[in-house]
């Protein structure tokens, strides 16, 4: 590379002669540039065309009428419980009508009973009923009593007929070449605009040799001589340089000067841990529960309502929904795999493996392990901190000491957490007086004393240090 | 020329300082023995507990601070005895409870219930979870009993958040819940 830059200004010295040498290169550069204009385009309608054939697999699973009303029945009422084809609280329901049927002769009358009234249908005595709830560990289903027949027919009709999984399974397939394809067609796009750049550049390198060659034989031809080879011999420059006494003092005051700069930049640094980005047991990432799923901070980080420590919440929080969420949505692992090379539903059997949760039989086996996070924001143990000073009591947000969190896929460290840094806050941050009781009185005497209209921390006394070393 | 080389080594290796330095484990520290905390922090690992794990759940048949016991239990017949439960807060105040409960709501519940306790929060609306009822679900009826026992307990496939809450914390939440639920009625 570096050889080829010389050669660069070398042709560029010697160009005078013959000018338009180079138009070969510009030709071929620029039919490049079409070529790649049009590479883009082509892959881009292949998009458009997978998009189009996906979306329209999709419609053609939503004719039918009833089951797409089940659906919505369904989703609002009875999915906290019951999955198509996964035991939940409640058994699978797919074709449970048919089921039912067979296995214990059970006809669409019994279903509505028990749909309507279940906790009435086991207290009749019915066997069936009474053998389903023991076996479910006695967890009552809520009675419909509100449901009429036709709305319990549009249920089992989903349950039958499933328009998004009957669309899924088709679509699903579909869907699925369509996306990969789509990505494909993605991933080559890109790989074919790399490759055309790099042989682009070779070709340059390559011409650009070429030139300088034919350019010196031209040269040696036409009788020019070659300065280099031509220049006499003059006194080396560093031998010039050691000559002049003044030249050298001046140099040595620089280079120790420059050196101490960056030597006092490199030991302020020791001991600041900003950016820093461990690898955590589970590979959790707030982009996708804060930001996308818009999830509050204070949900599971709760205790920076109220105490020190913000703390990292306990696998109770995480399973109030991942009870729910056993898998992420096809997009979600798509977009995993492509851009962090993560498999998002190994990572939450992780969570499972460390709660002791058995997703086979829905309820928790008792053993767990401790998921050991790593910590990041950590300060010494000098000085102290306190959350819910800032987060309840001056209603700082958390993004203004922590950074973009809602769009960090991993964790790090944003602020450098120096005394610096919270002195700098301290005497720039206006407190939060209205509504606070406790600022009345003492609010006004301050800013009496400073005579302003507004008080910083500062001036409340968020400089002295017994306040953070105790 | 030679200097030229001189230069971009001299380039190259600061490069390698800086882009090399790593960012997955800590800086250096001067005096880590002024760092590091001597007693036991928060969320730490000690040798001598169970798993290691300093958070541990509280010991049997003691009362955290901020916590009152629970009479019911977790059974549809408990849920059905603290149907009639009443508030213990204070109804004075019921304009500032009501506004906390409103904002540990919006914590806490809103990302499935909706602000408005329609069933309609984020998760619902990007198909996450589902089967979020409405609170004014006639089947349902719930009261400000059933409520408090539900975040007490939890129910099926939606958790308990007794961790994340106290005592009157929880009822706030279960005040506004109902004036949630009056107003999807009216
Ligand atoms: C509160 C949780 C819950 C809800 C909500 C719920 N179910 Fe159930 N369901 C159960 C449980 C638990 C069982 C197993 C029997 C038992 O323990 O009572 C069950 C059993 C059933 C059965 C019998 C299945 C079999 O294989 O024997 C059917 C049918 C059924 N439910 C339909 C529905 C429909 C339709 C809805 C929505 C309108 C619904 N359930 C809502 C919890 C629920
Ligand atoms: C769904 C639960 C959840 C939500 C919501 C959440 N976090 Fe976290 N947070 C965690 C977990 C688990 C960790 C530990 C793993 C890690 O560091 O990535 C963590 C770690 C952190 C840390 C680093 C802690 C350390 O070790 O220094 C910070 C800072 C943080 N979260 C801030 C936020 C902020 C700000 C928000 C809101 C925008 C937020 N979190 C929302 C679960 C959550
Ligand atoms: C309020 C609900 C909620 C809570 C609480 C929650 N999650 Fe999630 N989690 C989600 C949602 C929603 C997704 C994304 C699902 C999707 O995109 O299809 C998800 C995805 C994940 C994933 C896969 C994507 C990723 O981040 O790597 C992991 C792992 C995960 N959660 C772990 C956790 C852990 C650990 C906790 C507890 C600290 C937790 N979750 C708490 C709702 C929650
Ligand atoms: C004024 C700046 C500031 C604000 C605002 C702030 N933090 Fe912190 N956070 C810190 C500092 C400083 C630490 C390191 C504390 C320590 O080591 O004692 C920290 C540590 C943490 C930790 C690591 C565990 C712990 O408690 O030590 C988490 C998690 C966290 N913060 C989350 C949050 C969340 C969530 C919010 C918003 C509700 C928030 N922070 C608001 C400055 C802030
Ligand atoms: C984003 C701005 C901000 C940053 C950064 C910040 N603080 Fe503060 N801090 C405040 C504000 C505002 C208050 C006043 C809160 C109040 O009304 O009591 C405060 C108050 C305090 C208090 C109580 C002061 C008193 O008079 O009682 C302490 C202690 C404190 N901060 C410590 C720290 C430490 C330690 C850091 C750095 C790790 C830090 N703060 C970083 C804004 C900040
Ligand atoms: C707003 C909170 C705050 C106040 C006020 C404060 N400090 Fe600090 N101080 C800190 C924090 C946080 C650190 C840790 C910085 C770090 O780790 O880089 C620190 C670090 C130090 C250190 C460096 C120790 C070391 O080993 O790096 C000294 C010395 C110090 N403080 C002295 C003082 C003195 C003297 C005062 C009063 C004039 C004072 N501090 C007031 C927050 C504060
Ligand atoms: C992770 C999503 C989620 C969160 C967060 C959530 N819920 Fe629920 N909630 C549900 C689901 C699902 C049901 C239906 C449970 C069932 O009937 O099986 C439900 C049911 C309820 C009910 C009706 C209980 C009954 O008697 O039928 C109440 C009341 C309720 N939630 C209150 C709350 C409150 C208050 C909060 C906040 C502290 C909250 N929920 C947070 C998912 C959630």
């Amino acid at each position: 590379m570096k050889l080829s830059c010389q050669d660069v200004d070398r042709n560029k010295i010697h160009m005078k002669k013959v000018p338009y040498r180079h138009s070969i290169s510009k030709v071929l550069g620029v039919t490049l540039f079409v070529f790649l204009l049009f590479s883009v385009s082509i892959s881009a309608q292949e998009d458009g065309a997978a998009d189009e054939a996906a979306t329209e697999a999709a419609g053609a699973g939503d004719t039918a009428g009833d089951p797409a009303k089940g659906k919505a029945l369904f989703n609002q009422n009875c999915a906290a419980c019951h999955a198509l084809n996964r035991k939940m609280t409640g058994p699978a329901l797919a074709n449970v009508e048919t089921r039912l049927s067979e296995d214990e002769g059970l006809d669409r009358e019994w279903l509505y009973k028990w749909i309507k009234n279940s906790p009435g249908l086991i207290a009749s005595g019915d066997s069936y009923a009474k053998k389903v709830y023991a076996e479910y560990n006695q967890a009552a289903m809520t009675p419909f009593p509100t449901f009429s027949n036709e709305d319990i027919d549009n249920i089992l009709a989903y349950t039958a007929a499933p328009p998004k999984t009957a669309a899924p399974a088709a679509a699903g397939a579909d869907a699925a070449a369509g996306t990969s394809g789509a990505s494909a067609a993605g991933g080559i796009s890109n790989e074919i605009i790399l490759g055309a750049l790099a042989l682009v550049f070779a070709l340059l390198v390559g011409m650009l040799f070429l030139v300088n060659k034919t350019l010196r034989r031209i040269a040696e031809a036409n009788g020019v001589v070659l300065e280099d080879d031509a220049s006499p011999k003059r006194l080396p420059l560093w031998k010039a340089f050691a000559k002049n006494q003044f030249l050298v003092l001046v140099t040595v005051v620089f280079l120790l000067l420059g050196s101490a700069y960056f030597a006092y930049g490199w030991m302020m640094q020791v001991g600041v841990d900003q950016g820093y980005q461990p690898i955590q047991p589970i590979h959790y990432s707030h982009r996708i529960h804060a930001g996308d799923n818009k999830i509050e901070c204070k949900y599971c980080h709760s205790s920076a309502r109220v105490s020190k420590t913000s703390g990292i919440p306990a696998l109770n929080v995480c399973m109030n929904c991942h009870k729910s969420i056993y898998q992420v949505a096809d997009e979600t692992l798509e977009e995993g795999k492509r851009e962090y090379g993560v498999d998002y539903n190994k990572e939450i059997k992780k969570l499972y493996a460390a709660v002791g949760w058995d997703e086979e039989n829905q309820k928790y086996t008792g053993e767990s392990q401790p998921v050991e996070w790593v910590r990041i924001h950590n300060l010494p143990d000098f000085a102290y901190f306190n959350h819910s000073q800032h987060v309840s009591v001056a209603g700082i947000e958390c993004q203004q000491c922590h950074g973009p969190v809602e769009e960090m896929e991993i964790m790090y460290q944003f602020a450098p957490l120096t005394m610096g840094w919270c002195i700098n806050c301290h005497r720039e941050t206006e407190i939060k007086v209205e509504g606070n009781a406790y600022y009345d009185k003492i609010h006004t005497e301050l800013s009496k004393k400073y005579g302003v209209e507004k008080l910083t921390a500062a001036q409340m006394g968020g400089l002295e240090c017994g306040k953070c070393h105790y | 020329m030679n200097s030229f080389s001189k230069i971009g080594i001299v380039f190259g290796l600061l490069l390698c300082v800086t882009a090399c330095a790593d960012k997955n484990s800590p800086n250096y520290q001067y005096m880590p023995n002024m760092y590091e905390p001597v007693g036991y922090e928060a969320y730490g690992e000690v040798d001598f507990l169970p798993n290691r794990q300093e958070a541990m759940a509280p010991p049997a048949n003691t009362i955290s601070r901020g916590w009152i016991p629970y009479g019911y239990e977790n059974t549809p017949e408990g849920k059905e005895l603290a149907r009639i439960q009443k508030s213990p807060l204070d109804s004075l105040s019921m304009e500032e409870d009501l506004a906390v409960g409103g904002q540990l709501y919006t914590i806490y519940c809103a990302i499935c219930h909706g602000d408005k306790g329609d069933g309609q929060g984020t998760l619902v609306k990007r198909e996450k979870i589902l089967g979020v009822p409405k609170y004014s679900d006639p089947a349902r009826n719930i009261t400000i009993g059933t409520t408090y026992h539900t975040i007490h307990y939890g129910l099926n496939s939606m958790g308990s958040y007794a961790s994340q809450m106290n005592t009157k914390e929880m009822w706030q939440v279960s005040e506004y819940v109902m004036k949630l639920k009056q107003d999807l009625t009216k």
